[in-house]
């Protein structure tokens, strides 16, 4: 909670309104006056601009702007939510008199006094909109677009895309929260079309994180994105029907990394096991991987995508250790599911935005490196896959069962990597998967910054990353039994 | 709704449809005034609220209230858009202004513009879409807790629930263009569904069941949707994993929907001119089997999907898209047409209640046909390559043999390629899901690879 951010947060969002603290003090003190175990209100503007590129020229550019106060009052396990797009006191008012409708019981809670720290700075609080020109913007797409063309002439279509948000956020909270932050977020994406004797194949690359723009100028990163969705297309092309079954499965570092995300990440949100819907309610203390693995939710990591110097309740973000060899450590919260577990709370309170409720999100998720050369992973295996770039995956929770699709394999035959293979999905249980895990590789990578997780109907940015692994049987989906 | 609307964040109504529209008209006005030689604009306005209960107990009563505005200018053949949430008079004009500072930046393109004027809707039909429902959040609350509770009822395996929610939205949309089109209406939607949570030998699966209408006399009682919920997830308790292999494969009305959804995407036009669909140059060929027809009905009265024009004013009509099995037209949106040298389908927006006739009368007789295979229930996962037809995703469901369900099957991929998979369709049963704008029961295909153990 740095002091910088909060007073630039003020700046945007409460003196327009001509809102006071004691403003927030006063609306909050009613509710409480209800008997509300805890209540907050989330003020948020955004500034949203997108450029796309297609046919060789930048033909499309939006521009979004969204503002708003969500009011929220939690009595024991129930909440009530109420939001207005207008950020002006009579608004606000009204939002906490719906909201506070849910107060039943509860005992009288004291409103806290303000209690601000400077806080963590992961990412520069300046508007990445304006980093760059329009003239800029629209030739780093035009770059883009000739780069993949000029690679290969197999090329017929690029379609790229830039995006950049500018959001500033404020808690304010009974607890005694004040808080703010400003959250640059910038993303672009190449995706292509090849054509090759009747055959089309697509590739797509991209990345982003919470910087400016200049970061795709940066070390040719916007036209490394053209090269890298230039490279996966032109293996598609070759790629045969992959196999089908349960085999030895070698995932490559960095963006495969969804493994964790769903196999374990969702399953160790702080709301799913205080309900006891998930696969890993009351395990905490338990062997639910195997020893090589230690997987850690980071959100205090500098410009990443899934970063955050606060989280939407106000908490600092930080890095939380969910599996230490192998032994569940812990989950995931938000304020609601960590009191309501008399756990404490870990900075992973999230919303998509002030017109919905907070819930434990991930931020960063990852595997921590182990010993083995990836070279050696791969010599491990007789016949397996080795699956280096994905699409997304899903989760069921409450059965453990996951999937994640490869948009880039290959067979490994006699420990060598052979042909690629066709887009297939992998199906696992995630407490079995994890344990299957018999070799981690020394080369953890984190993805680009492309990763949105949903839940609820919310999503947000995250980011996943690991070492290269090798999982001793997992259901590969091909066509070739 | 009235009481609602009294005690939610302003004491305005959902809607008033004459505002909105002269909200339109002021944006394009400004835009003109800007010099923008043609615009268009879109806004809508929605409120309501949604409750959830979970073991008995009142979990979340969350009020809705969100509006928006879009609008596109054109400069010549340069475009830019821009939106809000925001529709203060300074906020909307610094919208607009923002839209036109992108045009400023963005290529001429051929293709670019409004859709014909002969096109706009002339007379706009009440297609009944608005069905205000009259319910206090507190007798919501009693009907998801009756919903919960018969669900609980069930089966004592039943030990845990993810809750009952009852969801009411209701509010109006418009969208009007400087060739002189300004149309609007309002519509609601409501919604009834519930989650449950089973155990068995340490095993735990859950399962829900949903109902979604926009009248809400169209809404399936409480008691049997939390019945519904309860019964499935019992059904999936103890599954087994099966062995690699090649089935016929039957897609429950629910997961089948998906199948629809698929084809849909590729024979969009968007997917089409940038040559990235399975179903590139494939009017007037036998994509399904010649007992198969496909049609859509944007005037169905209260339909889900149901429509009088499109997102670019463009009236929408009723057509086949698929006759004995052949593709009789795409998905087309203006922008696309003219990529494709074609006429818009009154698309701009996506499809209008879609619906696949039947062959079988129900679940059970597809069964009987497929005699030995499995029913997929649930498919997981994005799997699925529009660009070249290939198809491998996570499912769960049953196992069948004599025509009957014999277990539940669980962690299995089911692959193959959509054009098969298409000219594989045995039949389709007449258990139509009608709880969406894609509209089909069950469907049998030939056969799939089933990867499992």
């Amino acid at each position: 909670m740095s002091k910088p951010s909060l007073e630039l947060a003020r700046a945007a969002l409460l003196t327009p309104a001509g809102l006071s603290e004691s403003d927030l003090e006063s609306v909050l003190g009613q509710m409480l006056g209800r008997s509300i175990d805890h209540a907050d209100m989330y003020f948020q503007s955004s500034r949203h601009e997108s450029w796309m590129l297609e046919n060789g020229i930048v033909k499309e550019g939006s521009h979004n702007i969204e503002q708003g106060v969500g009011v929220r009052a939690i009595s024991g396990e129930k909440t009530g939510f109420a939001y207005s797009d207008e950020i002006q006191l009579p608004a606000l008012a009204q939002a906490a008199k719906t909201a506070r409708v849910i107060a039943a019981g509860g005992h009288e809670g004291k409103l806290k006094a303000w209690s601000t720290r400077d806080g963590q700075q992961l990412y520069l609080p300046d508007d990445p909109l304006v980093s760059l020109g329009a003239d800029a913007k629209v030739a780093l797409l035009k770059a883009a677009d000739a780069e993949a063309r000029r690679i290969d002439p197999r090329v017929t279509q690029v379609i790229a895309t830039l995006s950049g948000v500018h959001e500033v956020i404020l808690v304010a909270a009974t607890d005694g929260t004040l808080a703010g932050d400003v959250r640059p977020l910038v993303r672009m994406n190449v995706s292509v079309i090849v054509e090759q004797d009747g055959r089309r194949e697509q590739g797509s690359a991209g990345g982003g994180g919470r910087v400016d723009f200049s970061y795709f100028l940066d070390q040719d990163r916007g036209l490394g994105f053209a090269r890298e969705a230039v490279r996966q297309a032109l293996v598609n092309l070759d790629a045969e029907d992959a196999p089908a079954g349960n085999m030895q499965v070698v995932l490559g570092p960095g963006w495969p990394g969804v493994l964790l995300h769903e196999a374990v990440g969702h399953g160790l949100e702080g709301d799913f096991n205080r309900k006891g819907s998930s696969v890993f309610s009351d395990r905490i203390g338990q062997q639910v991987a195997s020893k090589l693995c230690t997987v850690v939710d980071d959100g205090a990591m500098v410009n990443r995508r899934g970063s955050l110097n606060i989280d939407d309740e106000g908490i600092p973000s930080g890095r939380n250790v969910l599996i230490e060899n192998g032994i569940l450590k812990g989950y995931m919260q938000d304020k609601l599911n960590a009191r309501l577990m008399k756990m404490p709370v870990t900075g992973n309170g999230r919303r998509e935005s002030y017109s919905h409720l907070p819930m434990p999100r991930m931020t960063n998720t990852y595997m921590q490196p182990g010993e083995h050369n990836p070279a050696e992973i791969i010599a491990a295996v007789e016949n397996g896959l080795y699956a280096v770039n994905f699409g997304g995956g899903q989760v069921d929770i409450t059965s453990g069962k996951f999937v994640f699709s490869t948009s880039e394999a290959y067979l490994i035959e006699k420990g060598k990597v052979t042909r690629p293979v066709k887009g297939a999905t992998l199906i696992g249980n995630g407490p079995e998967v994890m344990q299957r895990i018999t070799m981690v590789g020394n080369d953890l990578s984190l993805d680009a910054g492309v990763g949105v997780c949903g839940k609820e109907g919310q999503s947000v940015p995250v980011g996943v990353g690991q070492p290269t692994l090798l999982v001793d049987g997992l259901t590969v989906g091909g066509t070739r039994s | 709704m009235a009481k609602l609307m009294a005690q939610n964040t302003t004491a305005r109504a959902a809607y008033d449809l004459d505002q909105l529209k002269q909200l339109v008209g002021d944006i394009l006005q400004q835009a003109k005034d800007l010099g923008a030689t043609s615009a268009e604009a879109g806004v809508n306005s929605e409120a309501g609220f949604s409750v959830t209960v979970r073991m008995g107990e009142v979990e979340t009563i969350e009020y809705n209230r969100d509006k928006g505005l879009g609008v596109t200018v054109y400069f010549g053949q340069r475009k830019g858009s821009a939106s809000t949430t925001d529709f203060r008079p300074h906020a909307v004009s610094e919208t607009v202004r923002a839209a036109v500072d992108i045009a400023r930046y963005t290529a001429e393109d051929e293709y670019a513009g409004l859709a014909d004027p002969a096109l706009m809707a002339r007379d706009i039909p009440d297609l009944q879409l608005y069905q205000p429902w009259d319910i206090t959040p507190d007798a919501a609350v009693e009907m998801a807790k009756e919903c919960e509770a018969a669900a609980f009822a069930v089966d004592k395996r039943l030990h845990n629930s993810e809750g009952a929610y009852i969801a009411t939205h209701s509010g109006a949309r418009v969208y009007g263009n400087s060739n002189g089109f300004v149309g609007g209406y309002p519509s609601s939607r409501h919604s009834l569904g519930c989650t449950m949570i089973g155990r068995e030998n340490d095993e735990m699966q859950r399962d829900h069941w949903y109902s979604l209408s926009r009248n809400p006399a169209g809404l399936e009682a409480a008691v049997s949707v939390g019945q519904k919920a309860a019964q499935r997830t019992v059904e999936r308790l103890s599954a087994r994993k099966i062995q690699t292999g090649k089935l016929p494969v039957i897609f429950s009305a629910e997961a089948a929907r998906g199948l629809l959804g698929h084809f849909i995407r590729a024979i969009n036009g968007s997917a089409l001119y940038r040559k990235s669909s399975f179903l590139l140059d494939s009017l007037g060929q036998a994509i399904f089997p010649d007992f198969i027809e496909i049609q859509e009905q944007p005037h169905l009265l209260q339909g889900l999907g149901s429509s009088p024009f499109d997102s670019e004013g463009v009236s929408t009509r009723e057509r086949r898209i698929i006759e004995a099995g052949v593709l009789q037209g795409y998905v087309l949106d203006s922008y696309a047409a003219r990529h494709l040298g074609m006429q818009t389908t009154g698309n701009a927006g996506g499809v209008h209640n879609l619906s696949i006739n039947h062959q079988a009368a129900d679940l059970d007789a597809l069964l009987r046909q497929m005699d030995k295979g499995i029913l997929v229930t649930e498919v997981m996962g994005q799997g699925v390559n529009i660009v070249t037809g290939d198809y491998s995703r996570g499912a769960g469901g049953f196992w069948v043999e004599g025509g009957e369900i014999q277990y539940p099957i669980e962690e299995f991929t089911l692959a193959g390629n959509l054009r098969q998979m298409y000219r594989g369709l045995q039949a389709v049963a007449g258990d139509v899901d009608r709880r969406g704008n894609l509209l089909t029961g069950s469907w049998l295909i030939d056969e799939m690879t089933i990867a499992g153990d």
